[in-house]
């Protein structure tokens, strides 16, 4: 690469984000058309990082058919859309996975009228998916497992999916657990479906930048785990400039009082001060947009800290 | 042009004004940009995917595909190649192509004819019909068979049923099957050997009536044989075939032959679409009959059907051939739209899913187009060729 | 007594085939097989319309706000009103929405004045439409000079974004296929193949492959560094496709201008370009307009493919807003207002171009 994505970001003066067409919760543009959520908000922590400004990114909607060819062309600098982690996608698509924001699995969602309780009930049952996503493998390979049958309905947006679902083409519609929560708030009556207890994937999902410009990578990897560190120290956007003073030397390297963090990155030392200031920590993050105070309701389950039980788990930043 | 160039040699013409040497300079030109256009796009594809790790070459046909499909017509499941997607795909286009022309051809002829009637009532309803569908965007009209009607089927369990044998519900259509045993040969070789009985009876029938000007009325006789002869063999050999229902277990239907909403609402879409235009091409076919024809044809005393069989009809397959190939291909473009509901034909498998599971876009794209643009010029060429065998003779 | 002869003066015809009574039994009941189709196509009519009317009009609602207003039972109509300046602009923001009605504005005097026969300096305003005209409406729409503010591609959609893409596709795919179609009748052989298979390329492959391979194959036939805006990438593929349909249409047109024409220029010393330019071009393109209408009636309908690799265009943001949660369930009114819309769009185009075809029929023969 001639000139790193970096300068070329902040050359434009803003970062290029590829999200969803629109998933509740993680990527999902209001009536106004501004967009929120917890993919989202890690591209807002990269652009606070980068240009000192959260504010300053473009989103481009994708379907999950153009999403990685949009990375590989250069459309995007940073694609945040709930994508899974697997070694295919790091191994021949020429792609880096800067991390987890969110561990998921796949599951199904049933309406409560079918009287099915568990996913080994499904022989025979038509399944709505989305096209393009690790869910249709996963999918195939359950199924073959239990050595049940089934029809698979696939649709191009997970809006027509839920409309499949809904008009009763299918019997389950399946995908990865946090979606399906954010898809059962999209039907006309939410409390006429269920999500069966199974979980039949590992669905990490995260945020994935080109390889062939590690600066960049470092720079992605790096303003997640900044949010989970400052969650960790107690970081949060109200305290921040409290902390500032804070004698604890780890929130001080966190927030810039101690020289030299940032440089390694080729940013301002100021770089997860703005991320925490602007965007907020992991905890906030994921309680504004996913968790107990969102329409979604979600626990956070495997997304807690590792200290409070669960995956989430930064190195440390010194 | 000497003229314009007094004082200097008028002998011969300048080279550059010189017509062949121009065209050869303009064609090696057009011929440089070409190849220099291709060099460009080529090179630069590959240095893109060489820098992004992307990998490259048809060696992923191989691999196992791992996901399921909805409707396949050859046998397919997770664990066949991504090879075998492709055929799949292209298997259900073919399908649905087929299917479309079949049925669009019906209704734009009844439609065609219908402008045409001398019912006035019926005239301006056909010519409703074509300015409507005409006129609103083939999607669309997609979208609209496949969810505003499709919400209006029942769940399988309150299926609409014809006497316990055909379902119709949101799932499909279920139609009994027939299951061939051992035997059936015979009875799909009598079919064989009807057609060829009513073919040589034509042909002696034409004969005769060159020779002795009697006619005789062939179509009675000839359904007769098509239906009689394979079902005396049929019952002879002991009914070598029986039929399996669908039956409601679980959640769906199982057995029996299954028609899915997804092919039926593209098949309907396009078909009303297409028939659109079929209507307006037989439409001008017809009228593109001098009147005179028709006149001469009541003049001799023929009847209305023969005046239209053996005058009318003839004449007006000249003019309406090419324009209804370009329909035909047409349908057969506009089914890769079975991308947007989900039917799983050519685009929708290969260059969707496959292409997701894989990442290998310039491959792929590649295939699908090849696959277009052959079904394309192999229809154009054999039309071309039909058309320079039925091309009035100009003497 | 004189024995000229007066003839009586001519019996009335009978009165069953004059006045009302005769035209319905010529027109609608002049066989018994026709008495039993008009009566079933009265039947179909009349119960195709009366469940239409009392649906659509008579149970519908039309005044309201949010989706409580819709309680008679009908269609619900207030669905399209409360969101119809998204359907018409897009995501544009609400403070530029002007600059989208300027430009509507210029554009449909420009064709109404190209329209009316009398209209003085034609030419002038042809010129206009085609070369000024585009520069104008990129810098209203897109912005970045005189002031006014950029607005990202991103944010254009509905109706805008489909005729933005329809009129872009066949302005300037208009010179591209003159091009191409002097080169596909062109004696060179070698620029005639080339022209060959480029046409025919474009025409045997379906629009979606070509949509999919802009959107996703381009960015890696591009040099290093170039980047495209999706819209673009989208357009370009549109006129590709288009170019070659387009070249079909001119050369219909170029065949037929008589061979006189030519022979003509050619013995008037005139060069092959001044023959195209001056005598051959001018008389085909009159000729070609109706042509070109449908041309464009096709790709008008076409634009609604974009949808498919994630532009909003008029289809596609009626379809995102079905799936609005407080609006679910209103899927046929969605529907029914777009293909209105189309409908009224391309059937007037249509039948202008049919008025056409018959003037230019009077005139040149």
């Amino acid at each position: 690469m001639a000139d790193g994505t970096l300068d070329a970001v902040k050359k434009k003066g803003f970062v290029q984000c590829g999200v969803s067409t629109g998933l509740p919760g993680f990527s999902n543009p209001d009536d106004k058309g501004n967009w929120m959520g917890l993919d989202v908000d890690l591209c807002r922590a990269v652009a606070a990082a980068t240009l000192g400004d959260a504010s300053k990114v473009k989103y481009i909607p994708l379907t999950a058919k153009e999403r990685f060819t949009a990375l590989q062309s250069g459309e995007i600098d940073l694609l945040s859309r709930n994508t899974t982690w697997t070694l295919t996608r790091d191994g021949s698509l020429g792609l880096n996975f800067a991390g987890v924001n969110y561990y998921d699995g796949q599951g199904f969602l049933v309406s409560k009228d079918l009287g099915v309780k568990s996913a080994k009930e499904l022989d025979g049952a038509a399944v709505c998916i989305q096209a393009g996503t690790t869910t249709e493998l996963n999918l195939a390979d359950y199924f073959r497992e239990f050595g049940m049958k089934y029809q698979p309905v696939v649709f191009d947006t997970s809006d027509q999916t839920v409309k499949g679902f809904e008009a009763g083409r299918c019997d389950v519609l399946t995908s990865d657990q946090s979606q399906l929560y954010a898809l059962r708030i999209q039907l006309s009556n939410p409390d006429k479906a269920m999500v069966l207890p199974e979980v039949i994937s590992k669905e990490p999902l995260g945020p994935v930048v080109r390889q062939g410009d590690d600066q960049w990578f470092n720079i992605v990897k790096w303003s997640l785990f900044a949010a989970i560190t400052a969650e960790e120290l107690g970081v949060s956007s109200d305290n921040v400039d409290k902390m500032k003073s804070s004698t604890n030397p780890n929130v001080q390297r966190l927030l810039g009082a101690e020289a030299g963090q940032g440089k390694n990155l080729g940013l301002d030392d100021t770089w997860a001060f703005n991320i925490v200031k602007q965007v907020g920590n992991y905890g906030e993050m994921f309680e504004r947009n996913v968790g107990k105070s969102s329409p979604l309701g979600i626990e956070r389950g495997l997304n807690a800290l590792w200290t409070k039980g669960g995956l989430q788990y930064a190195p440390p930043i010194r | 042009m000497d003229i314009q160039n007094k004082g200097q040699d008028k002998a011969k013409t300048k080279i550059w004004n010189d017509p062949a040497v121009r065209s050869v300079f303009f064609q090696v030109l057009a011929v440089g940009a070409v190849v220099a256009f291709f060099l460009y796009i080529i090179n630069n594809a590959l240095t893109n995917m060489e820098q992004r790790g992307i990998t490259t070459g048809f060696a992923f046909l191989g691999d196992q595909a791992g996901f399921g499909i909805l409707q396949s017509l050859i046998e397919y499941d997770e664990t066949h190649s991504f090879g075998r997607t492709f055929f799949v795909g292209l298997l259900n286009t073919v399908l649905v192509a087929v299917l479309g022309i079949i049925l669009a051809t019906i209704l734009g002829f009844f439609i065609g004819i219908g402008r045409l009637s001398h019912n006035w009532l019926i005239s301006k309803l056909a010519t409703t019909y074509i300015e409507t569908f005409r006129n609103i965007p083939l999607l669309l009209q997609i979208f609209f068979w496949y969810f505003a009607v499709l919400q209006g089927l029942p769940s399988p369990r309150n299926s609409m049923s014809i006497g316990e044998s055909v379902f119709f519900n949101i799932r499909g259509l279920y139609l009994p099957g027939p299951v061939y045993e051992d035997g059936f040969g015979a009875v799909a070789f009598a079919i064989v050997v009807a057609i060829g009985i009513i073919i040589g009876l034509v042909r002696f029938e034409r004969k005769r009536q060159r020779e002795t000007g009697k006619t005789f009325p062939l179509f009675l006789p000839s359904v007769g044989i098509l239906c009689g002869l394979p079902l005396i063999v049929y019952f002879l050999a002991g009914s070598p075939m029986h039929w399996d229902y669908p039956v409601l277990t679980g959640f769906n239907f199982k057995g029996g032959l299954t028609i899915i909403p997804e092919l039926i609402a593209l098949l309907i879409a396009l078909t009303v679409y297409t028939a659109a235009f079929i209507a307006e091409v037989v439409r001008s076919g017809i009228e593109a009959i001098p009147r005179g024809q028709s006149e001469a044809a009541n003049a001799l005393g023929l009847s209305n059907g023969q005046r239209l069989r053996l005058v009318i009809i003839p004449q007006a397959m000249r003019v309406i051939i090419p324009p209804m190939t370009n329909q035909y291909l047409n349908l057969t473009k506009n089914s890769s739209l079975a991308t947007a509901i989900g039917y799983p034909d050519l685009v929708s498998v290969f260059m969707g899913t496959t292409l997701n599971q894989t990442g290998q876009a310039i491959e792929i794209i590649f295939m699908t187009m090849a696959v277009y643009l052959f079904l394309s010029l192999s229809t154009s060429a054999l039309m071309n060729w039909y058309n320079s065998r039925i091309a009035l003779v100009e003497r | 007594m004189s024995n000229k002869f007066v003839p009586l003066p001519d019996l009335p015809p009978p009165s069953n085939t004059v006045g009302v009574v005769g035209w319905l039994r010529t027109n609608l009941f002049s066989s018994p097989v026709n008495s039993v189709l008009t009566i079933i196509a009265f039947y179909l009519i009349y119960s195709g319309i009366s469940w239409f009317v009392s649906w659509g009009v008579i149970n519908a609602d039309v005044i309201g706000t949010s989706r409580e207003d819709c309680t008679s039972g009908g269609a619900c109509w207030v669905f399209i009103s409360v969101r119809l300046p998204q359907f018409i602009y897009g995501f544009y923001p609400p403070d530029e929405v002007w600059r989208i009605n300027l430009m509507f504005a210029i554009a449909i005097i420009g064709i109404v004045a190209l329209m009316i026969d009398k209209t003085p300096k034609k030419g002038w305003i042809a010129l206009f439409m085609l070369v000024i005209f585009p520069i104008i409406a990129y810098f209203l729409l897109y912005g970045g000079a005189f002031g006014l503010e950029v607005v990202e591609t991103h944010k254009w959609g509905g109706l805008t974004l489909t005729l933005v893409i329809a009129t872009v596709g066949i302005v300037v795919s208009l010179p591209i296929g003159v091009a191409l179609a002097l080169g596909r009748r062109s004696e060179m052989p070698i620029v005639k193949s080339i022209s060959v298979v480029y046409i025919e390329f474009w025409r045997g492959v379906p629009l979606i492959t070509v949509l999919f391979m802009a959107s996703v194959m381009l960015p890696l036939f591009m040099s290093e560094g170039t980047e495209t805006d999706k819209l673009v990438r989208a357009m370009i593929g549109v006129i590709m496709f288009q170019s070659a349909y387009m070249a079909e249409v001119v050369r219909g047109g170029l065949q037929a201008i008589p061979k006189g024409q030519y022979e003509a220029a050619h013995s008037l010393g005139l060069s092959y370009w001044k023959m195209m330019f001056f005598i051959i071009l001018p008389q085909a393109l009159k000729l070609m307009i109706p042509g070109i209408v449908n041309t464009f009636i096709a790709l008008f309908k076409d634009t609604s493919l974009v949808l498919i690799i994630g532009l909003f265009d008029l289809l596609a943001i009626v379809q995102s807003a079905l799936h609005d949660p407080k609006w679910l369930g209103f899927s046929v009114e969605g529907y029914i207002f777009v293909a209105f819309l189309f409908w009224v769009f391309c059937f007037g185009m249509s039948r202008y171009s049919q008025a056409l075809e018959r003037k230019l029929n009077t005139s040149h023969r």
